[in-house]
């Protein structure tokens, strides 16, 4: 490597340091810290005690003369970890509806990807716009869209009421979750799997097939195999974000079917201004995909030696 | 759907108008009060800050100030504002009092006008987070009824100006509830025959309040006993809640998908003209009595031309047209003797003297009642275990494996590589 190809990494290093590496450290600090506050002596005091401190304070002295009558201080505890622990069924739901949604866009994308990457190169093209149109609109929107469709008096069941059937009560359950999930990353399994299989040569499959293997043994002893990296890019660009989302919960899923995300957002955002409680979770969550990641990462490496940097 | 019925009010409007050219703008009311005879006040310079590329933030809630959506007489408070004082207004909403919160806390944003609810300016109040006001700028405040001056929430009045005021009951589909039962009480938000046909509020303080009003207890309890019941019955309630929702209301109840919800008068009215099938039922076992009111966080920018922010919503021609275009009831005393008959006799914005007795307004709750809740909420919404141990021993595992998983790996890989070598 010369110092010239150093040179040209440094604004990517810049931004990792400055937009991932410290903000990470961050929610570390975070998960693990908590404020106190103790009067001049350095005794702690109680949420209330402080409370009563701080508005005598504010009420009878001026701001700028006199010294506060008490000192913050940042401390390392376990409290937020060890809180986490009420959520993990939470967590456990959001990593099984997002393996749920993993599984089925890769059902839907595998064959479709192959599919495409097979035709002729104008109808490759045309295709993968199909694709990525939905991807055109805005997520809330799209998200949204699904509401008005899965809704009790939504389109699906007038139309279902139209032949005698129904209503069925779609909104509002985990299945609406799921597909809403899938309805937004099915492009993010597509997309990998397509640019993976269409460097696919097709004399390697004329040469299978040449040597007399019928279509079973072609598909899963070359297409398969030469298609590893896809899957498991395609894997993770649809787990991750499916098992952090929180607003297509929310939307679809009526606030009753609460998932990781929605309890960051709460933490934040939300009723229960947390951020500590919030950085923990997240912290869980994150090690919670980086074993998911590992797995994924040992299924592309099973046959493909040198497909291991897609981590 | 809400707007789209706006527009469609809005093509008919024209069209009766090109057809009987009816004059329809406002008349006097019973009491002789003729609304078009209203124009700003002198009370203060409103041309102070023009040429000076002032501009003010102004946080509010959704559909809370009166724009110009095209109908009849629409009037635009921000733009209306900005003509009159040459003050920019960047206008921005929440969606609940603890975003707000949240917003402030977190210190990534910068306004000089927030307009939080009563038990929120209360918190705000002792956490030190708001400015006390100059009223010597905001002169209009006399105009305020005197009931909502020195609220509990803000007992010397000096961080708030009341905004609006309701109280929160039932909204309910005539088509969908049973006649025979009875509507005014909490209990029915519990009953099973209404199962997945009834919206809750998706936030804690006014979910725990109906919780705690249907037990018979305090809104602003501080009992932990009483707060872990009400947080047993929410979870009970649950299993026939069919989603936790804020603003997404007018949406459900408008179009029909939920029987019932508990919420605020001012929208129940909003809803209730775009959906006639709707109603609204006030429960026996009490109600909350809400004020939203205008205040000045601590640091804002701008703290005089926030004030004279202030003092312009509390004109009488711009509190009118903002109480007849958001709803709500005004505590605004000039301008509540302008409203149309209508409104004025309306039960669900002006409720009787019984509704008002048996109401409560929330008050301040001690930080650590606040922090109880929150948990609860929480606990609600999520499934909880108990094991306090269960997401360390899980994280840890988590980590032996994705790091044993690799470590494997790289072995795999050198012993291929040293296979293919011999």
């Amino acid at each position: 490597m010369t110092s010239k190809s150093k040179f040209l990494a440094a604004p990517y290093l810049l931004w990792m340091i400055i937009f991932i590496v410290i903000p990470l450290a961050l929610i570390v600090v975070f998960a693990f810290t908590t404020t106190v506050y103790t009067d001049l002596e350095g005794n702690l005091l109680s949420n209330e005690e402080f409370d009563e401190l701080r508005i005598e304070y504010d009420n009878f002295y001026d701001m700028a003369d006199n010294e506060l009558p008490y000192k913050k201080q940042t401390v390392f505890t376990l409290t937020h970890i060890m809180e986490v622990s009420n959520y993990v069924p939470v967590l456990l739901n959001s990593v099984w509806l997002a393996i749920i949604a993993t599984a089925i866009c890769l059902l839907i994308g595998y064959p479709l990807a192959y599919l495409i990457s097979r035709m002729r190169y104008g109808f490759q093209k045309l295709m993968l716009m199909m694709v990525m149109l939905p991807m055109w609109m805005n997520f809330l929107l799209r998200t949204y869209a699904w509401m008005t469709l899965l809704e009790r008096n939504g389109w699906i069941n007038k139309l279902l009421g139209l032949v005698g059937i129904g209503p069925f009560d779609m909104i509002n359950t985990q299945g609406a979750v799921v597909l809403g999930m899938v309805y937004n990353y099915l492009p993010y399994m597509i997309l990998p799997l397509y640019s993976i299989m269409t460097k696919i040569d097709n004399r390697t499959i004329e040469a299978a097939q040449d040597l007399g293997a019928n279509s079973l043994r072609v598909f899963s002893k070359v297409v398969l195999p030469l298609s590893m990296p896809g899957v498991a890019s395609g894997i993770t660009m649809v787990f991750v974000p499916s098992v952090s989302t929180f607003i297509i919960s929310r939307m679809l899923g009526g606030g009753t079917n609460m998932l990781i995300g929605d309890l960051i957002d709460l933490q934040f955002l939300g009723n229960a201004y947390n951020p500590n409680l919030g950085s923990a979770i997240s912290l869980v969550l994150l090690v919670f995909i980086l074993l998911c990641m590992s797995i994924t990462n040992q299924l592309n490496n099973e046959d493909n030696m040198d497909g291991g940097m897609l981590l | 759907m809400k707007k789209l019925t706006n527009y469609l009010s809005f093509l008919l409007c024209i069209l009766l108008l090109a057809a009987a050219a009816c004059p329809v703008s406002a008349e006097a009311n019973a009491d002789g009060y003729d609304p078009d005879t209203l124009s700003y006040s002198n009370s203060v310079d409103w041309n102070k800050f023009r040429g000076t590329n002032t501009s003010i933030n102004v946080y509010n809630w959704g559909e809370y100030i009166a724009v110009d959506d095209g109908e009849e007489g629409a009037f635009d408070v921000n733009a209306a504002f900005e003509e009159l004082t040459g003050i920019t207004v960047n206008y921005t909403n929440f969606a609940s009092n603890e975003e707000l919160y949240a917003k402030l806390k977190s210190g990534g944003a910068a306004y000089d006008i927030i307009i939080p609810s009563d038990y929120m300016i209360a918190r705000l109040i002792s956490e030190g987070m708001l400015e006390k006001l100059n009223f010597d700028n905001i002169p209009n405040f006399a105009l305020i009824d005197d009931n909502y001056k020195n609220p509990d929430y803000d007992p010397t009045n000096e961080y708030s100006v009341p905004y609006t005021w309701g109280t929160v009951g039932i909204v309910y589909n005539t088509t969908l509830v049973d006649p025979e039962d009875d509507v005014n009480t909490w209990n029915i938000l519990w009953s099973e025959k209404y199962a997945k046909d009834i919206l809750m509020f998706s936030n804690s303080r006014d979910a725990f309040a109906i919780a705690l009003k249907r037990l018979g207890y305090s809104f602003n309890t501080t009992d932990e006993a009483e707060l872990q019941a009400a947080a047993e019955s929410l979870k009970e309630q649950k299993l026939m809640v069919q989603a936790y929702v804020m603003d997404e209301i007018f949406d459900k109840m408008g179009g029909g998908e939920a029987a019932l919800a508990p919420y605020y008068a001012g929208d129940a009215i909003t809803m209730i003209d775009d959906n006639p099938d709707l109603a609204w039922a006030v429960p026996v076992e009490g109600v909350n009595l809400f004020i939203d009111a205008i205040c000045i966080p601590r640091g804002a920018a701008n703290k005089d031309a926030a004030e004279m922010y202030i003092n312009f919503l509390c004109e009488t021609l711009v509190a009118l047209k903002n109480c007849e275009y958001i709803g709500y009831s005004t505590p605004h005393a000039e301008a509540y003797l302008y409203l149309s008959d209508d409104l004025k006799s309306n039960p669900i914005a002006y409720p009787s003297d019984e509704v008002i007795q048996n109401s409560e307004t929330f008050t301040a709750l001690p930080s650590d009642t606040t922090r109880l809740i929150d948990t609860l909420w929480t606990s609600i919404l999520s499934n909880t275990s108990t094991n306090p141990y269960l997401a360390m021993i899980l994280m840890f595992v988590a980590i032996v494996l994705s790091l044993g998983i690799n470590v494997w790996r790289r072995q795999r890989k050198k012993q291929k590589m040293y296979e293919s070598m011999n």
